[in-house]
């Protein structure tokens, strides 16, 4: 079981003086109280954008994707461009839980279960992309490889696209499992405490009888670890399979072997951004700073850093390549000279700005720890990221081998709409989420109290002194 | 832990509950009836108390050994799958992809084997883990007390020497001692 000496010259993790009794009322708090205005303002906000995507969607579905503003040259359009950038944001929900974890980092503790929580409802919002995509999507169950009466008519598992339909589904039942596993011990204390016999009701059947016995706590430790040691090659496969349907493709700017370590760290990069852009509004709303201190949102910041500067090298390849190739249809490469100063140069820019040069800020220790500028930056990145994949998808597309076929891509309005409405729908979920769910993992975080509590860290200073 | 499974045969035999108020106590608690050799029925506390299981002589869960074992299974669906409907059931020429023996097309399978390796792996183990603690959804709260998941810890006893064992817990700063009839 968990719990390890820890200097004292390490920030504490839990700020002010708090009790086991504290953490159980500052986590239960959102969920006991009313609601206020601004959550209700931000939930209508949301479900007006949620219908409104949903209606597009319908019209897709009775249209067919023509409805989109998809052509003969590009072919993948704001679809794909959407579903990897929400799947790239499910990245870090998972790597927060599972890989540090592994590491040991106690930080995690306060961040995982919301992070978890971006990770599952955003992979639902990247499922949504390709599913309608295939257009005819009450047969979208032909992606599985079911026994059939259509002849031998079985699903290709050489394609990257079938490994993709596997990859995603598996890293989403596995981070739900993981999530949920997780919430048990904090749903039988929300039942512990309820008051009225719905919420009781609720919980009970959310919590499983959980009761805290001590062979239960051991199970679920080696469990917890299990798990994290199984999501961990999960997480960087995901994306590197996402990278598949791109790098195995003969589209030239495409097929690139640096495409699967390049992608899992822009995954990263734009996933800890959401996490931020998040984590900074629940700690607020419900008054979490005790728990999510400014240490919590630096070591992120430096994440953030970390996995830009990675991207930043594949950028500078890439654009190094499409230069140094000497091929002339490499030159119109997203990261190429000719991109630059092509006819989507306002999208090249936006991309190298917006994951560039602005997060490279966080190099100042004053920008990183200012709660302000990294609420900005990190939905700069959010925007950027979105442009990384634009760019990746269309302006390869746009530029292909066959001159007479160049093209532009222009959304239509149900192309937009769809987009805000994933938008929408990821909000909605996120806001029921933070009311109905404990968002910190109290009971682990009961488990650091000691050793990471801001009080029992002074006592121990004072008594090292 | 041994657990004890008394019988009512005697009606002297009682549930003897000692609440504590700190994890600290509670583990000089555990270690003081393990020295005396009194058995501990249970321990309830609201988190993952480190070295309770120790102290407690709990053995070494195998829920991890049940996990590699469903990790094979999930490797041999997927061995069984890709070779059944890619170089059995209707091979195929796939961009000149080797179709009519699995070893040599076995590099495009890594990926939706090592899924199903983990997907087995994670959900039978996760679903062990349930059964195993009679956990499911809705089932009765196992905690005897509800403050144990907030911030109490409760050592339970079953037994027909009451006095000992509360002499015991008030000399280890038990908080609150409750006894039932077995």
């Amino acid at each position: 079981m968990s719990g390890h000496y820890e200097a004292p010259i390490r920030e504490p993790l839990i700020i002010g003086h708090k009790t086991y009794h504290d953490i159980t009322e500052d986590i239960a708090r959102p969920i006991e109280e009313r609601a206020g205005k601004l959550w209700w303002a931000s939930l209508y906000a949301a479900l007006i954008l949620f219908v409104y995507g949903f209606g597009c969607i319908a019209y897709t579905v009775g249209t067919g994707i023509g409805a989109w503003g998809l052509n003969r040259t590009i072919n993948w359009g704001w679809d794909i461009t959407n579903f990897v950038w929400w799947v790239g944001i499910g990245h870090a929900g998972t790597l927060i839980s599972a890989v540090l974890l592994l590491f040991r980092q106690r930080w995690r503790m306060s961040v995982n279960r919301s992070a978890e929580a971006m990770t599952i409802f955003a992979v639902c919002q990247a499922a949504i992309f390709p599913v309608i995509h295939m257009g005819r999507v009450w047969v979208g169950y032909w992606v599985f490889p079911l026994p059939n009466q259509f002849g031998t008519l079985w699903t290709n598992f050489n394609s990257p696209l079938l490994w993709d339909v596997f990859a995603i589904s598996t890293y989403f039942s596995v981070s739900v499992v993981f999530w949920f596993m997780g919430l048990i011990p904090d749903f039988a204390m929300i039942r512990d405490r309820a008051k009225t016999p719905f919420n009781k009701k609720i919980y009970t059947l959310l919590a499983f009888g959980w009761g805290g016995k001590a062979k239960h706590w051991q199970r679920f430790e080696e469990l917890s670890l299990v798990l994290a040691g199984l999501a961990t090659p999960l997480v960087f496969s995901v994306h590197t399979t996402v990278s598949f349907d791109f790098a195995t493709s003969v589209i030239k700017g495409w097929h690139s072997t640096i495409y699967p370590p390049y992608f899992v760290a822009g995954a990263i990069f734009s996933g800890f951004a959401m996490v931020q852009t998040l984590l900074l509004v629940a700690r607020k709303v419900c008054h979490l700073e005790d728990y999510i201190t400014m240490y919590h949102i630096e070591i992120m910041n430096i994440v953030i850093v970390v996995t830009g500067g990675m991207v930043t090298v594949a950028y500078a390849t890439e654009y190094f390549i499409g230069w140094y190739s000497g091929s002339r249809f490499e030159d119109f490469t997203y990261l190429s000279p000719g991109a630059a100063v092509g006819p989507y140069w306002w999208a090249f820019w936006a991309l190298i700005i917006c994951n560039l040069v602005v997060p490279a800020a966080f190099w100042f220790k004053k920008v990183r720890t200012n709660i302000f500028w990294t609420f900005i930056i990190a939905l700069i990145i959010n925007i950027g990221m979105w442009f990384e994949r634009f760019d990746i998808i269309v302006i390869n597309l746009s530029r292909d081998y066959l001159p007479s076929s160049w093209t532009m891509f222009k959304p239509t309005i149900i192309d937009v709409g769809v987009y805000l409405g994933t938008i929408g729908f990821f909000s909605v979920l996120f806001l029921l989420y933070a009311r109905t769910f404990p968002v910190i993992a109290q009971a682990e975080l009961k488990s650091i109290l000691k050793i990471s509590g801001e009080t029992y860290k002074a006592k121990e200073g004072d008594e090292h002194h | 832990m041994k657990l004890i499974k008394q019988k009512k045969e005697m009606s002297t035999t009682k549930i003897i509950y000692g609440l504590y108020g700190d994890d600290d106590d509670l583990m000089h608690g555990v270690k003081a009836f393990t020295d005396k050799g009194i058995s501990i029925n249970e321990v309830y506390t609201p988190f993952p108390v480190h070295g309770l299981d120790k102290a407690l002589g709990l053995k070494k869960t195998r829920i991890s050994d049940a996990a590699f074992i469903y990790a094979c299974y999930g490797v041999t669906i997927g061995i069984t799958l890709t070779a059944y409907i890619m170089n059995h059931d209707w091979p195929q020429n796939i961009g000149g992809k080797p179709s009519f023996d699995w070893l040599h097309n076995m590099p495009a399978f890594v990926d939706p084997m090592f899924e199903l390796m983990v997907f087995c792996s994670a959900h039978l183990m996760s679903l062990t883990f349930l059964v195993r603690n009679k956990m499911y959804p809705g089932a009765k709260p196992q905690n005897p007390d509800p403050r144990t998941t907030d911030d109490k810890f409760m050592m339970e006893f079953v037994s027909d020497d009451v006095e000992t064992i509360k002499q015991l817990l008030i000399d280890t700063g038990v908080e609150e001692i409750t006894v039932k009839d077995a």
